[in-house]
């Protein structure tokens, strides 16, 4: 079997879970320029509760058919998530919009701790394992060994991707969204109502990271109270390497980081003389990020922007 | 008495010092000896807290991966005083190498990111933190430096005029134990560090940090060298939290990748959040009140098992989901903190009211 051809298709896969989570930053911090650090808390809440859902569904109806559980977790998880969006924006950021730029992002630091813990008490620190419902076909695509499972998570997240920039660019609801992202006190002089528009945003950011949440513990197997924490970290190195607050450079940082990750950690064995192992895989998005803040901080896409007093 | 004490301040100076000096004994007699331990780990953590503070409160950098520097003060001493490689060095060869050898890091890691607005230097320092420990984590193979998540034991007590921090020893002919050594060689290098902040903040250096903080384009306009300037605030605040490494690994005489996770990191902020930043007595009771509490919180397990008959939240977790709420609620409802400094209590409130008007002019454009 071809290596390289492998660890470009689980690359894409990873980087597809990436771009919906970065996606999600990038556009908290297009309007509000805030990192949304509970984020990928807030994925983790998602593939908590879709593996609870379907847990109890199993429970119930064990001969039901798999991809019928895993709709009514999303089904749950979906709204469980956009009603935590909405909150922690709520309570946690929007009477700090006029403070200083550090308030919000301790607040945003601690609203990720009590998600954390609060998950723990109610899953345990244990592995929760997703159920064995799913399809394990796989097929061979140009020397590389593809499962359904990937192929579905890939076209699932096209498929959000897709919708999320027709939402953007062709709506009423994008249009405000783009005028709040240029300004956010004259788009409320053209008549947009900016909190609205704002709790949209957090509302589609958790909807795609309740997705992305169960997508992550249906391709690596299971979830964990602290499986936000890493993958908010690397999504938001995605965010960062497509350029922050540009919906296209969060795709293409996400795909990018998965396959840097991936053949990082094919080939850092053999590049390094056996001296690093795969255990390294996590420093690739760190090495990304700073690499990319050193020698173009705008990212890939982005724009060059005046700093700001 | 606060009033008339205030009125007297050499008076009370000499009253905080014998406190200061028979606090030992006196925890020692009434909670023993995990209680004079618990009394030298919070002298640490003040030291790390002010260290932080000249990064975050002064500087105003969002540092969250302070406590690399803490395990890069730690792992060196660890080196160069264990049997890992053979090597004994005295500490006071070890700690001042090791210091600079964490402030290096400090600028390292300062260089490339300084550049960035504030909350890209939070994720970066963030990541830099995590990459440390996952260096400490996987470091045993080929070459076994940090002997992996083992960590590495048997590390050298410190050792002063002969007299080892082990066990019991006899020091003027008295029995002391080396909890007792620790904290006042604690207490000295806290209260030197105390000086030294205290110090800097007034000095040019620290003037230049405060007009950073507060507008950085005005402060370069000034003819500030704000990236020098930016960077000698990681170099110190790594200074110190290589100090507190240092004597951290002599005083456990263990150390492993365990003990310097992100939540150190976080926990170190909150005392500073907590106490009041920038403001050096407001982050002493930070760290102090921080230390403690999750002590006290334990007998809330206690306290669970007897009204309950179980424990329902266990303290680790109960501890971390107070310091979440802690952070949040501070930042909404009493941003400059517990004890905040006079100057920086006015400016919020100042600003409050330029808000406000502001606000009210616009006729609630923004609602």
């Amino acid at each position: 079997m071809d290596i390289f051809a492998q660890q470009l298709v689980n690359g894409l896969v990873l980087g597809s879970i990436y771009a919906l989570v970065a996606l999600g930053y990038t556009m908290v911090y297009g309007i509000l320029e805030l990192i949304n650090f509970a984020h990928g808390e807030v994925t983790m809440v998602g593939a908590m509760v879709a593996l609870a859902v379907m847990g109890a569904l199993l429970g119930v109806a064990p001969d039901l058919p798999g991809i019928l559980v895993v709709i009514g977790g999303a089904l749950v998880a979906i709204p469980a998530c956009i009603l935590l969006g909405y909150t922690i924006e709520r309570v946690a950021y929007r009477p700090l919009r006029q403070a200083p730029r550090l308030a919000p992002l301790i607040t945003a630091i601690g609203v990720s701790i009590i998600l954390q813990n609060v998950a723990m008490l109610i899953w345990g620190r244990q592995y929760i394992a997703f159920p064995p419902i799913l399809p394990q076909a796989t097929f061979q695509i140009a020397g590389a060994q593809v499962s359904a499972l990937q192929i579905f998570i890939v076209l699932l997240s096209g498929i959000a991707m897709a919708g999320l920039w027709f939402m953007v660019q062709r709506t009423r609801l994008g249009r405000a969204m783009r005028a709040c992202g240029e300004s956010r006190e004259i788009a409320s002089l053209m008549g947009v109502d900016v909190n609205r528009i704002i709790s949209t945003t957090f509302i589609i950011g958790s909807a795609l990271a309740a997705v992305a949440g169960l997508m992550v513990s249906a391709y690596y197997g299971l979830a964990h109270y602290y499986m936000g924490f890493m993958l908010g970290l690397k999504a938001f190195s995605a965010a960062v390497l497509g350029g922050i607050g540009n919906l296209g450079g969060a795709v293409l940082g996400g795909l990018l980081l998965g396959v840097i990750e991936a053949l990082g950690a094919g080939y850092i064995g053999d590049l390094t003389g056996g001296f690093l192992g795969s255990h390294y895989q996590d420093v690739f998005a760190f090495l990304v990020l700073i690499a990319v803040l050193v020698f173009r901080p705008s990212g890939l896409l982005g724009e060059r922007v005046a700093q700001r007093a | 008495m606060i009033a008339a004490l205030r009125e007297r301040p050499r008076l009370s100076l000499a009253l905080l010092a014998v406190l200061l000096a028979v606090l030992p004994f006196v925890t020692g007699v009434l909670i023993g000896q995990s209680g004079v331990r618990m009394l030298d780990f919070a002298l640490l953590y003040v030291l790390l807290a002010l260290g932080l503070n000249l990064v975050v409160g002064y500087a105003g950098l969002l540092d969250l991966g302070y406590i690399a520097f803490y395990a890069l003060g730690a792992y060196f001493y660890a080196w160069l005083a264990s049997p890992h490689f053979g090597l004994h060095l005295p500490f006071w060869m070890i700690l001042p190498m090791g210091t600079l050898f964490a402030a290096a890091f400090g600028v390292l890691l300062g260089a490339p990111t300084l550049r960035l607005r504030g909350d890209y230097l939070a994720i970066v320092t963030l990541g830099f933190g995590e990459i440390i420990r996952i260096f400490m984590n996987n470091l045993d193979a080929p070459v076994n430096l940090t002997n992996g998540p083992q960590g590495m034991d048997l590390i050298d007590p410190i050792q002063i005029a002969g007299i080892g921090f082990s066990g019991t020893q006899e020091v003027f002919g008295l029995v002391v134990q080396a909890t007792h050594l620790y904290y006042y060689l604690f207490l000295a290098f806290t209260l030197a560090a105390i000086l030294f902040a205290y110090r800097l903040q007034d000095s040019r250096i620290g003037r230049a940090w405060a007009a950073i903080r507060e507008d950085e384009v005005a402060a370069a306009a000034t003819g500030i060298n704000t990236r020098n300037l930016k960077l000698l605030a990681f170099a110190m605040g790594a200074t110190f939290g290589g100090l507190a490494g240092g004597l951290f690994a002599a005083f456990q005489g263990f150390i492993s990748p365990e003990s310097f996770n992100l939540m150190e990191s976080i926990l170190i902020l909150c005392m500073i959040v907590l106490g009041g930043m920038g403001h050096i007595p407001g982050v002493i009771v930070g760290a102090v009140l921080l230390t403690i509490l999750p002590e006290a919180l334990r007998y809330i397990g206690d306290l669970q098992r007897a009204m309950l008959g179980e424990v329902v939240v266990d303290a680790a977790n109960l501890r971390m989901l107070i310091f979440g709420l802690a952070l949040v609620l501070m930042m909404l409802y009493r941003p400059a903190g517990l004890w905040p400094s006079r100057q920086r209590r006015r400016e919020l409130t100042a600003e409050g009211e330029v808000v406000r008007h502001e606000q009210e002019s616009l006729v609630d454009v923004q609602r």
